[in-house]
């Protein structure tokens, strides 16, 4: 949401460039403008990118301002700021999602799926930002079986450059758009073949695993009868008719929608993408420094703007040590002082990010044991850790964790000969695989006849995110995922006029959702099945909301037309009122 | 933003001799609409005029006759909170823009604005109200003369607005989602000798009043009565939010609600 910001700054007497930039990957805006734009050495340029009021996508990419900045600070020699207006955002900001897109579902005569042939237009604007050939591609296609064994997959994407805004990934990137397109064909199946679309979609699920798609991934675990289990209780679908029947005492048509979704993310194995056509590799960083005193600085690649890194990643380096939170420090967004990293999007920081920050706590936690042993003249393989004291399996000799710590800085009693003085590590983590969260939503909407307005009565939504860490920061992920799906699907679009005039230019016409948009959500991740390959077993839930929320919103209204007697299969969003009604008026 | 003058007269005489000087000035009421123009650019007055600290065009009042009188300076919460002879009237204030715009917009630069999708223009039209100015007496139907356009002259003051209290009336507003504007508003006002409807948001021409309606409520002040009632849409204002269709077929949804609510 916060406008993005770029502040140039040369010092001569070094030569050294800095850029302080709104982003969600400094390092990446480094090699990006260093290397491809301005010609300066990775070593001679430092780019800050501290805390940041969200992101959404939007700030992965290299933004031209940055390089204008950069440049001109040293050609004046002196601080060059710029600071994007909400206008200028609107028509220099990457735009998302914009596809057009004609799928086809093939059936047998016992409603299996058969077949899914998709053709999409994918618009880039009027020039390539810089993910913007991935996201209707690799983050896109090989989504396209969705959480169903159909056995045959055809992805056809052309990608066209237009006259608009350049389009790039936001929230999900490619993944809603797989998702809505095929959880749309597969209610449209439901009304033709005359079944439900709950039963239509349990009879298709995918239920062992691991799963290789026809589509290049390979699910590693899941269970999508678990959440569509548990969206069922949550969604009270049997009170839905008394439901039904007390909007229609009010006037109003009611309508149900439900719909899965599974999403590729933890991204990403640098070698698949690789061979998919990613010029980029998606490994994380993570540095952990242990001061003297026991605390600790974990210096992390992914970047914080808003998803409270600082709380989880913190919970994860103290439980592993047995240690206070508060004795963890999560230092992000500065190439000065942490190792090359790929940054936040795609879901990625708990998965990649937090495996590579466990990798290098285990090397610290492997070499703190060593000096522990050293200490209480013990085997190195007697040493057990836990609640901050390592012991000597079976006596009861122990050494706190701060004693082992001053050791390796105080090295006077210490295997200097084994291993170095200090306790500092470094990891690097490349995935063997995305991790695949998955789930089931469900929608109800109220349509005034009338005037077409919608309104979300309730919205459940059951999420198989693997394990979690915190799951009040997954709740609030969540809860900010919905509302974005909600406003794509109802509010959110940009328009132009037939000169290529930007029509949706501020906040008079581009319609953000507000509170009193949304429901109250329920929200559940009870349903967990751990990723297998990484080792918090983790798979990321950034995305989810907005990725899994638009079908259902759109099912449900198409659902509530049609009880209301309106012979409607389809409406494209955003659902806006005078949409909806031009539908009813057929 | 560039930069400006700003004078804060504290009568209206005053105000009026600085308008009418050789600088080039601008009124400045609440400031909604103009502050917003001139960061863009839009306007560069050498000099606003603000009309925030004339005492006597603030208050509101009830004449001998009944009759509201809501001084040109009073702001939509204020109104919303001391209209309460005029129900419709404070409740169509409670609901302009978020409480920011409420604490700062005045009645006064809502009228003298004359934005197509202000809600202010459809009450006085609808309440047949009259304009008060410096300098004369303005009624409502000769008062609004267009989008952004009235029977203001240049640095004429609106001091004070006077609304005769209807029987019965209700204003029905249908947003525009993003801008939260009317798309489509509806003020209808059922007085002794007659119903009078005025529509904001939809036309082209800016708030206008619906004769076929009027004249069917006068006769059956019931929804009912409306029954088979539309306007064409082709006078209609269409754009991304609505074609002019849509829009006419709203300002007889919300006329009907308008008249149920009353």
């Amino acid at each position: 949401m916060e406008p993005r910001v770029a502040v140039g700054d040369y010092n001569r007497s070094t030569g050294d460039s800095t850029l302080y930039t709104t982003s969600q990957n400094p390092h990446v805006i480094r090699l990006l403008m260093g290397a491809f734009v301005l010609g300066i050495p990775e070593h001679k340029l430092r780019v800050v990118a501290p805390d940041v009021g969200g992101g959404f996508g939007s700030k992965i990419f290299h933004y031209a301002e940055e390089a204008l900045c950069t440049f001109a600070a040293k050609a004046l020699n002196r601080p060059v700021k710029w600071t994007c207006s909400r206008s200028e955002a609107f028509i220099s900001d990457a735009h998302g999602r914009d596809h057009v897109t004609k799928i086809d579902l093939a059936l047998d005569a016992d409603n299996n799926f058969t077949a899914v042939r998709t053709e999409t237009y994918a618009n880039m604007g009027a020039y390539l930002s810089t993910f913007a050939p991935s996201v209707p591609t690799w983050l896109h296609g090989t989504l396209m079986a969705g959480n169903y064994k159909t056995p045959l997959v055809y992805v056809n994407v052309k990608a066209v450059f237009t006259n608009t805004v350049p389009v790039d990934a936001y929230r999900g990137a490619g993944r809603p758009e797989a998702t809505y397109q095929l959880e749309r064909v597969i209610d449209k199946a439901a009304i033709e073949l005359g079944v439900d679309p709950i039963a239509l979609r349990r009879q298709n699920f995918i239920t062992e695993f691991p799963y290789a798609t026809p589509v290049a991934v390979e699910y590693d675990t899941g269970d999508y009868v678990a959440t569509m289990d548990k969206l069922e209780e949550m969604a009270d679908l049997s009170g839905f008719e008394a439901r039904l029947a007390e909007s229609q005492a009010k006037g109003k048509l009611r309508g149900l929608g439900v719909n899965c979704y599974i999403e590729a993310c933890g991204i990403a194995p640098s070698n698949l993408v690789g061979q998919l056509g990613a010029r980029a590799g998606l490994y994380e960083s993570a540095t952990v420094r242990v001061n003297a005193t026991g605390g600790l600085v974990v210096m992390t690649g992914s970047h914080s703007h808003g998803q409270g890194h600082e709380t989880s990643f913190a919970q994860v380096v103290a439980d592993m040590i047995g240690i206070d939170e508060n004795m963890v420090e999560i230092v992000h967004g500065d190439t000065a002082n942490t190792p090359m990293g790929m940054g936040t999007y795609g879901s990625r920081s708990l998965a990649v990010g937090g495996s590579a920050m466990v990798r290098a706590t285990e090397k610290i936690i492997a070499k703190a044991r060593k000096i522990a042993a050293h200490l209480m003249e013990a085997a190195e393989a007697d040493i057990e850790l836990k609640d901050g004291q390592f012991s000597v399996a079976g006596t009861d000799k122990s050494v706190a964790w701060g004693d082992v710590t001053l050791a390796a800085y105080v090295p006077h009693n210490y295997p200097l000969e084994e291993i170095e003085p200090g306790l500092e590590e470094t990891a690097f983590y490349d995935p063997a695989n995305f991790t695949y969260p998955s789930g089931a939503y469900a929608c109800e909407v109220e349509v005034d006849p009338d005037t077409g307005k919608v309104t979300i009565e309730r919205f459940s939504a059951a999420d198989d995110f693997g394990n979690i860490v915190n799951p009040m920061i997954v709740s609030g992920q969540v809860h900010g995922g919905l509302a974005q799906g909600i406003g794509q699907a109802l509010l959110e679009g940009c328009g132009y006029d037939e000169n290529g005039q930007l029509l949706t230019g501020s906040f008079m016409d581009y319609a953000m959702p507000r509170a009193s948009d949304v429901p109250f959500y329920s929200v559940d991740h009870s349903c967990q099945t751990p990723c297998t390959h990484n080792p918090l077993g983790v798979k990321g839930c950034g995305e989810a909301g907005a990725i899994g929320s638009p079908p259902s919103v759109v099912n449900a209204v198409v659902d509530a037309l049609r009880r209301g007697g309106h012979d409607v299969t389809h409406v494209d969003m955003p659902l806006s009122p005078s949409r909806v009604w031009s539908a009813m008026q057929g | 933003m560039y930069t400006f003058d700003i004078e804060r007269p504290s009568t209206v005489g005053d105000a009026v001799k600085l308008l009418s000087d050789s600088t080039e000035s601008q009124p400045l009421g609440g400031g909604q609409t103009l502050i917003p123009t001139l960061k863009q650019r839009l306007a560069m007055p050498d000099r606003l005029v603000s009309l925030g600290g004339i005492t006597e065009i603030q208050g509101i009042s009830q004449d001998d006759g009944g009759a509201l009188c809501i001084g040109g300076g009073v702001t939509h919460a204020d109104v919303a909170a001391g209209a309460g002879a005029y129900a419709a009237l404070a409740g169509l204030a409670g609901k302009i823009g978020d409480p920011a715009v409420r604490n700062r917009g005045t009645i006064g630069g809502s009228l003298a604005n004359n934005d197509p999708s202000a809600c202010y223009p459809s009450a006085v039209l609808a309440s047949g109200a009259t304009v008060v100015t410096n300098t004369r007496e303005i009624a409502a139907d000769d008062f609004f003369d267009g989008l952004f356009t009235t029977a203001l002259e240049e640095g004429e003051i609106i001091t004070e607005v006077r609304f005769a209290v209807p029987q019965k009336a209700a204003y029905m507003k249908f947003e525009q989602p993003a801008s939260r504007f009317a798309l489509v508003g509806v003020f209808v006002a059922k007085y002794a000798d007659g119903v009078r409807v005025a529509v904001t948001g939809a036309s082209e021409g800016g708030v206008f009043r619906w004769a076929e309606a009027e004249a069917a409520l006068s006769t059956n002040f019931a929804a009912s009565a409306l029954d088979g009632l539309s306007l064409d849409g082709s006078g209609m204002i269409s754009d991304l939010h609505g074609s002019g269709d849509y829009r006419a077929h709203l300002v007889a949804v919300m006329t009907r609600r308008a008249v149920e609510a009353a």
